[in-house]
């Protein structure tokens, strides 16, 4: 029977089903960070348990890491905010103790987990992935299953290497055509959120297929795959190709010589057969999709540049038009407000959506030989991981940000969360290349608009929202 | 987890209905990166005169002498009696996880609020429901009779009182054999060993590349 790729991803790693549905899925690679972390290494301790299998885990702290210099300079112990220091110097801790490698603080591997996974070699194709954070799906750009789990599953996955799941739904993202100029996997995604909403993919294993994705990049499926979640989706994911096994050949942990082609050769079936059944098919047209802004509190609120800032007026579900309301009055918009009117008090280049080095190379093109608004109070760029970071600096991309006004961070989560020092204030507007906008995400009060690298580069300059398209 | 036969034990008193979670663990004490610890600050707004912050020792902290778990008459006491819908509101594990670290390990109440009843038996924690009758019944013997111990046997689903008498109460099957042989999730899971040995043997030899490469 044909079937699609999650079906063979499940059954490839099926270890026992169960009557009433449930089954054991084997787990192939767990990633971990110092958030989710430490109450289930505490559990293992006190039910004197081990990690079944200790080279299957990989941890960096990433959340909590300060992003600038100076306060990186001593590791660890310089860390200032004193709850974070203890967490990271916790997975410091539970690393040592249960022999798991770790790319601590200062380790030039060190950087956001889904960064880190897939350019280390540590995630590859045909791999089940789990790590304790909602955006894991990131590496199903490899073709891999991959998802997020809660604290007590980390501790599950750690003790019996296998996850007590369900199996879910197929569903076919297929955007064929395309992309336009100056469009990038941001904003396809950002269309995609917007057409189906922040539940449409609830239950469901969202494989990304069509033109638009077998020609883009591993990067660029890397960040389609990261938004399933806001998408509703626990797993996203993109077939096996050439492009899957250039990216992966010579990483680090990726398979070398003889199992080289003995992996490729089974990787290569990590695709949908034809004619397999999908329950849900969205289709798209590439050439259809803009450059997409956020303009509310979630991620489906969104539309492109060239748009306003919708009415609620003109929305006939009442609760629908009740969020928008509360979403306008939180974010200070006015209905039908041109999207490029909307002034940015500040940029945030990085996270695990965009902070991979095509991202920063988009970023540093459109500022190049530019000057920062002065309207602008900060434009931060942070590197996803120490090796992104590197070759940045390698292509003189961290001279370009610097000359134009934007300042050039270490690796970390950073405002993408505001748990370490780098948070927006009540009222403040950004052009963030992250993924969530909800609420205080950003800082209490803070009011996020997601965008891709070259539009969030674009807002710097110009202080507000552009068409990075026609933008010289 | 901690299996759960037969319980006897000092029984103490949460005299009042609606007891929230924020009362049983308050929010700061969330940041810890531990499950265990949450022990000291349980009820800590009652328990304490001065506002409680984390990390901090409660040795020296002022103590409300009227608040019944301070008594010594209820020290080491490991069985809460309880009003109606006890553990409301927030759905943190950090509940079970402080009365568990204090050292009960069942609550007695007329009822409880869903998520709280759920995160119980995830902890070995357990949480019985008898009538409002039997359990003012069980208040009242409780205050009158100082060192009063309750037994719970989960396996004859009883509890007993010192004078002999004995309540039935309900439990899910299911849960009742996780608690009784110690299995969580990860222990049932367990029971599949041999089937995750198997599969991973396979694997090893099919897709070396999987193995011992991270380290
Ligand atoms: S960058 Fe943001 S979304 Fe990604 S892992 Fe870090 S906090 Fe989570």
């Amino acid at each position: 029977m044909a079937k699609t790729l999650y079906d063979k991803l499940w059954d490839a790693h099926l270890v026992h089903q169960s009557d009433d549905g449930s089954a054991l899925i084997y787990i192939d690679r767990h990633i971990v960070h110092e958030v989710t972390s430490p109450q289930a290494f505490d559990g293992l301790r006190m039910a004197g348990r081990k990690p079944w299998r200790v080279d299957s885990i990989l941890a960096t702290p990433d959340h909590n890491v300060p992003t600038t210099r100076k306060e990186r300079a001593h590791g660890v112990s310089g860390i200032q905010d004193p709850v974070s220091l203890i967490q990271v110097k916790t997975l410091d801790d539970n690393c040592d103790e249960f022999g798991i490698l770790e790319f601590k603080i200062n380790d030039e591997r060190q950087g956001i987990v889904h960064v880190v996974g897939p350019e280390t070699g540590a995630c590859l194709p045909g791999m089940t992935v789990v790590c304790g954070d909602s955006h894991t799906a990131t590496n199903g750009a490899l073709g891999s299953l991959a998802h997020g789990i809660g604290t007590s599953e980390v501790e599950h996955v750690m003790a019996t290497q296998c996850l007590v799941a369900k199996k879910m739904k197929n569903m076919l993202i297929k955007v064929d055509g395309k992309l336009g100029l100056g469009v990038t996997p941001k904003d396809v995604v950002l269309a995609i959120i917007a057409k189906i909403g922040t539940a449409g993919g609830t239950g469901y294993a969202m494989e990304f297929g069509g033109q638009v994705f077998r020609e883009m990049s591993m990067e660029g499926r890397m960040t389609v795959c990261n938004m399933a979640i806001e998408a509703g989706a626990r797993a996203g994911m993109v077939a096996v190709d050439q492009t899957t096994i250039d990216y992966v050949k010579g990483r680090t942990f990726a398979p070398k010589g003889d199992l080289w082609e003995k992996a490729v050769a089974e990787w290569k079936n990590f695709v949908s057969d034809d004619g397999a059944h999908f329950d849900s098919v969205v289709e798209i047209n590439g050439a259809d999709i803009k450059p997409q802004v956020s303009w509310g509190t979630s991620p489906e609120m969104v539309v492109s540049v060239e748009d306003k800032v919708p009415d609620p007026a003109s929305e006939i579900d009442p609760v629908k038009r009740n969020d928008m309301i509360r979403a306008l009055q939180y974010m200070g918009l006015e209905a039908n407000q041109p999207i490029t009117s909307i002034h940015v008090d500040r940029v945030f280049i990085g996270s695990c959506t965009n902070s991979r080095i095509e991202d920063i190379r988009a970023a540093a093109e459109v500022v190049r030989g530019r000057q920062k608004a002065g309207s602008v109070k900060e434009a931060i760029v942070v590197p996803g991981s120490g090796a992104v970071k590197a070759q940045a600096e390698a292509e003189g991309l961290d001279k370009i940000f610097i000359a134009a006004g934007l300042e050039w961070r270490e690796p970390g989560c950073s405002m993408c969360l505001a748990m370490n020092a780098d948070k927006l204030g009540a009222g403040e507007h950004c052009a963030s290349t992250s993924n969530r906008n909800f609420e205080g995400r950003q800082g209490y009060g803070g009011r996020t608009h997601l965008v891709s690298p070259a539009m969030a580069a674009a807002a710097a300059i110009a202080g507000h929202f552009v068409d990075v398209r026609t933008f010289n | 987890m901690k299996s759960f036969t037969v319980i006897q034990g000092i029984a103490a008193p949460m005299d009042r209905a609606n007891v929230d979670t924020d009362m049983i663990i308050p929010k700061q004490f969330l940041k810890s990166i531990k499950r265990t610890g949450f022990g000291k600050n349980l009820f800590d707004e009652l328990r304490y005169l001065d506002e409680g912050k984390p990390d901090q020792s409660c040795e020296g902290r002022p103590i409300n002498t009227g608040f019944p778990l301070n008594f010594p008459r209820y020290k080491d006491a490991s069985i809460l009696l309880a009003r109606e819908n006890f553990g409301c509101g927030s759905s943190r594990e950090h509940a079970p996880w402080a009365l568990d670290d204090y050292g009960f390990r069942s609550v007695i109440a007329p009822s409880f609020a869903d998520i709280f009843f759920n995160n119980c038996f995830k902890n070995g924690l357990l949480p019985i429901i008898l009538s409002e009758e039997i359990v003012d019944r069980l208040f009242k013997e409780m205050y009158a009779t100082e060192g009063y111990q309750l037994t719970v046997d989960l396996a004859a689903q009883t509890v007993t009182t010192p004078s002999g008498d004995s309540f039935g109460f309900e439990i899910d099957a299911f849960r009742k054999h996780c608690l009784l042989n110690g299995l969580d999730d990860i222990g049932l899971t367990l029971e599949h060993a041999d089937k995750i040995r198997a599969y991973e043997t396979r694997r090893r030899a099919e897709a070396p590349w999987l193995f011992d490469v991270v380290k």
